[in-house]
């Protein structure tokens, strides 16, 4: 029983990029979209769903063998339901600021594809170890689109990064103009299309 | 009177469901690959809006809300859950009745039914509705009865169906088209949905 084994290794590693929750399984595109516009939400949003999905993982895989397999999904949503509870009362708690600007979408955590999606796909099935790694590797995949999707729209957008301006005022006075495009929601839809071209791209010459 | 109006215009088509909040991308993306579908689960989809939205506005200002049942207390913090059994619980519900009165519209949904209680959409416009409460009267957005909490729900259906039948529509048009292989099936349909979401923007200054 190494805590590292293989499986436990690529169960920790494959959803970082081969098997990418938002690229490949196109899961939890609804909250991905939304909070992307600046990169200190987006990096709150990946954290808040890391822990979530591994938590989740971990108590549905510690219970899986006593819950009634008709009601499993509701028993689920419970669940995920209690821990979002927790993180948006600890968010609203110390950073105000941040669960103002991420409103409604923390809540919608509970309705995120990918907690259901690992829990039916992976924590019913293994033991609360993997399962908890599955959720991190899971969840860190979500987080390195988001911080990405972010990270290029708030520097096209605002030309700053997590509020700090990146573009000096020189540039500006030169004519620099900030893309007000890119803060608008369309243009994350379009982004993160070309995230996915990209990525596809690279993995499928892989494959061959 | 006027108000509703222009509460249920404006969810149709400025706060649209999909192009300016992104809820309900999974499935819309998974379901919307031809037209007939994409109608029904958009219809389904109104229709446990319109019977969840109202209970959930009901609950949170009879129930929930600050000083409801307890004086100086406020439960707003139990909503996720609350929010998500009435969901899960009035899914099953409506299930059970079609399935009783109407096996053929039962047959026709099919699968979608249960899937409805994890889509974002439904959760989405309950929380919305939620903070919209706060509101101030005269801001077109405030949800302030039952009445205007069901113009809400119905124009955020329709809006919904709106868009899922529109890229049921382009998709099945859009098999004929030669696209570069990475960007095939999930990429071309962000880009597409970004495009229309582009469009979309010319109703934010709508006015009734």
């Amino acid at each position: 029983m190494a805590l590292f084994s293989k499986q436990n290794r690529e169960a920790l590693l494959t959803p970082l990029n081969q098997n990418n929750p938002i690229a490949v399984q196109v899961l939890g595109i609804c909250s991905s979209l939304a909070v992307t516009s600046q990169l200190k939400p987006a990096i709150v949003m990946g954290l808040a769903v890391t822990i979530i999905t591994a938590f989740s993982n971990v108590i549905i895989s510690a219970i899986r063998k006593t819950i009634p397999m008709r009601i499993r999904i509701i028993v689920q949503l419970v669940v995920v339901a209690a821990l979002v509870t927790i993180v948006s009362q600890i968010l609203k708690a110390y950073s105000y600021d941040v669960s103002v600007q991420l409103s409604v979408y923390v809540g919608l955590i509970i309705t995120n594809c990918i907690l259901m999606g690992r829990l039916e796909a992976f924590a019913m099935q293994n033991s609360p170890w993997p399962s908890f790694l599955d959720g991190i590797g899971n969840g860190l995949g979500y987080a390195f689109i988001l911080v990405l999707v972010g990270a290029v729209r708030e520097f096209l957008g605002r030309g700053s990064l997590l509020g700090f301006q990146i573009i000096p005022q020189g540039a500006y006075d030169a004519g620099y103009f900030n893309n007000g495009m890119m803060t608008m929601p369309a243009m994350a839809l379009i982004l993160l299309g070309c995230v996915i071209w990209v990525h596809r791209a690279y993995f499928y010459k892989e494959e061959k | 009177m006027e108000h509703i109006i222009s509460l249920f215009f404006r969810s149709i088509f400025v706060d649209n469901m999909i192009f300016a909040f992104f809820l309900g991308m999974c499935s819309f993306l998974a379901v919307s690959k031809n037209v007939k579908t994409s109608l029904g689960l958009g219809l389904a989809v109104t229709f446990v809006l319109l019977v969840t939205v109202p209970v959930d506005y009901l609950l949170q200002t009879k129930v929930l809300g600050p000083d409801c049942l307890i004086q100086g207390v406020d439960l707003s913090y139990l909503s996720f859950i609350l929010f998500i059994a009435v969901i899960a619980g009035i899914v099953q519900l409506v299930e059970m009745v079609v399935e009783k009165y109407s096996p053929s519209l039962y047959s026709a949904l099919g699968i979608f039914l249960p899937l409805i209680a994890v889509n974002c959409a439904i959760m989405g416009a309950s929380l919305f509705m939620q903070q919209r409460i706060n509101l101030d009267p005269s801001n077109t957005q405030y949800i302030g009865n039952v009445w205007d909490s069901i113009a809400y729900a119905f124009g955020s259906g329709l809006g919904w169906t709106l868009a899922i039948v529109l890229m049921g529509a382009i998709r099945e048009k859009m098999q004929y088209c030669d696209v570069p292989k990475p960007l095939r099936g999930l990429g071309i349909t962000f880009i597409t949905v970004g495009l229309m979401a582009l469009a979309m923007m010319c109703f934010s200054g709508l006015k009734i």
